[in-house]
């Protein structure tokens, strides 16, 4: 402990302060996961069976999704985290703190789980679709017993991507205000030259990643029978 | 056999539009499938015949005519009878299209989800087709565990699933080497004798038509140019196309380029000729028969004989060697028996 404290000088003193930064920032992500999560997999499913050539083409619909997620792709989330603002003091009541934070990942980060899907699904082989039509499977049968179940290793490892970047847009939210490791890295850290605080912040990020790219795999590889 | 219509497609078209080109690919197609036919439909690639054969499912919405299945109409249907019509009409495909991320066992009980079997009756039921097809052992495997013909023959228990009447059979045999194809065929054809199954099978291999099929449509460029009885096509070929395919499968062509390049020596005293036969004539006697009554010496370059629908379709290529006008006795002779006798002249006159 004695080494930890000589290289970490002001790291050692702060520790309920990186407890509760690493907890803000597992929480933003886990919520985030959960509700970008579901809203991606929707737009995402929505892509794929609308598409030209898919179970349920419809052109509108398709284009809307599509533009949708172009757009909201397009923002760099710093501008979007000020932009969408006023939207989450609408939500959320305040636009400052780790919950008003979800609300800008969620709409950052739910387009680019849309396309992750929207890619993971595509890999689905279309005979293997056009088999369970030809057995008088319907939509719903073939985007839960087919879609979803097919593409679950390439949906494992999107989900693994996007839990990464997510990790990574927490950080820039919590050094605007949001709180968690970012807040703590730049405005601690940065901001008093107590360098070492930025970078246990990012060691603790980077042990994240790490476990999440490792249970990610291991997962993925358990559920992938295709090779 | 019962001359019942299961399938009744009438004046067909399928027509596809692509980025403003409109592109026919099947036109005014009438066919009629008996219950217990199992019927070929033969042609190249960009024929039409799979587009025509997915027609019957629904799988594609034809531009215009009628298709009747079973005395339903078909393009009536809305979207839950016409799943319901579905689960009657199994279908394989050229690459399988099993689903990897399911054991074969859960392959094959992937249709009957929804079927109002119990759990337990699923799977007794998915035991059954499994030893149907001979993959009881590999329940648990995954497909990508399986060698090409043993996927194919999930795909076909799988289909199996709902107790179809009707099987149509996509290329099932074009990715599979000649003995694995000759062992699904022979499965096609056991589960026609045995479950009454009515098949329909697209191929562009006519071995594989040969095999099993007693009524075979040939298809080129979206129509089909002719059909009929197996026996019937393959002993009276009209089309050039059709004799194409027929040379191939009886590999006449290669045999008559390899006789071509040979010193036959002919001249007024020897001919070279092709003979056919259909039904009882064999060629043992035949050949007895003209030495005996004319001193005609035949000496058989090449000879095959099909057995098709348990009837025989002889192809000889011999050299006749006598006198001329024992020859033209011998000839009218084999004409009398109802063989049929080409000459041939050798491609390349120097060789001869």
């Amino acid at each position: 402990m004695s080494l930890f404290a000589k290289y970490f000088p002001n790291a050692v003193t702060m520790k309920s302060d990186f407890l509760q930064a690493t907890w803000e920032t597992i929480y933003m992500t886990l919520i985030t996961a959960v509700v970008a999560g579901i809203i991606g997999m929707a737009i995402g499913i929505g892509l794929i069976v609308t598409q030209p050539g898919g179970i349920l083409e419809n052109k509108v619909v398709y284009n809307i999704l599509d533009k949708i997620v172009n757009l909201f792709r397009s923002i760099p989330f710093v501008i979007l985290l000020a932009v969408i603002a006023p939207v989450t003091r609408i939500i959320v009541g305040t636009a400052i703190g780790t919950t008003a934070a979800i609300v800008p990942l969620v709409i950052g980060s739910a387009p680019f789980y849309a396309r992750q899907i929207q890619n993971a699904l595509a890999e689905v082989d279309h005979g293997v679709i056009e088999a369970a039509e030809a057995v008088g499977s319907g939509p719903i049968a073939i985007i839960f017993r087919v879609y979803l179940r097919e593409g679950l290793a390439d949906i494992i490892r999107s989900s693994v991507l996007t839990l990464i970047s997510l990790i990574d847009l927490t950080a820039m939210a919590g050094a605007i205000g949001g709180g968690g490791l970012g807040n703590l890295a730049i405005n601690v850290g940065y901001s008093r030259f107590e360098s070492d605080v930025t970078f246990l912040a990012m060691l603790i990020i980077l042990v994240l990643v790490f476990a999440i790219q490792l249970c990610g795999d291991l997962l993925a590889r358990k559920v992938d029978h295709s090779a | 056999m019962t001359k019942e219509p299961i399938i009744e497609l009438k004046n067909i078209d399928v027509t596809f539009h692509n980025k403003g080109q409109t592109v026919p690919a099947v036109k005014d197609v009438s066919l009629t499938v008996d219950r217990g036919d199992i019927y070929g439909v033969v042609g190249y690639s960009g024929a039409g015949k799979s587009t025509l054969v997915r027609v019957i499912n629904r799988l594609q919405r034809p531009t215009a005519g009628t298709v009747t299945v079973n005395g339903q109409d078909i393009l009536a249907l809305r979207s839950g009878e016409l799943r319901a019509a579905r689960k009657k009409i199994g279908m394989i495909f050229q690459h399988f299209n099993l689903m990897n991320a399911r054991t074969i066992a859960d392959n094959v009980d992937y249709p009957l989800k929804g079927a109002g079997l119990s759990r337990q009756e699923r799977r007794e039921k998915v035991a059954k087709l499994l030893d149907l097809v001979g993959l009881s052992e590999k329940a648990k495997d995954y497909p990508a565990q399986l060698s090409g013909g043993q996927k194919q023959r999930v795909a076909i228990a799988r289909a199996l699933a709902n107790d179809p009447e009707i099987l149509i059979s996509d290329e099932a045999t074009s990715a599979l080497d000649p003995k694995t194809t000759t062992q699904i065929l022979e499965l096609l054809k056991r589960l026609n004798r045995e479950l009454g199954l009515t098949v329909v099978l697209i191929t562009h291999e006519m071995e594989a038509v040969k095999e099993i099929c007693n009524k075979v449509a040939v298809m080129e460029n979206g129509e089909i140019i002719e059909r009929g009885d197996l026996v019937t096509i393959f002993s009276e070929p009209k089309q050039p196309l059709t004799r194409d395919f027929i040379n191939t499968a009886t590999q006449i062509d290669q045999a008559l380029d390899k006789i071509y390049k040979q010193k036959l020596g002919l001249d007024d005293h020897h001919r070279l000729v092709q003979l056919k036969y259909v039904g009882a004539s064999t060629d043992a006697p035949l050949i007895t028969e003209l030495f005996k009554r004319y001193q005609v010496v035949s000496n058989i370059l090449y000879g095959n004989v099909e057995i098709l629908q348990d009837t025989p379709l002889g192809n000889l290529v011999v050299v006749m060697a006598g006198e001329p006008d024992q020859l033209e006795q011998a000839w009218q002779y084999c004409r009398d028996a109802g063989i049929e006798i080409t000459f041939l002249t050798p491609k390349d006159p120097e060789v001869a």
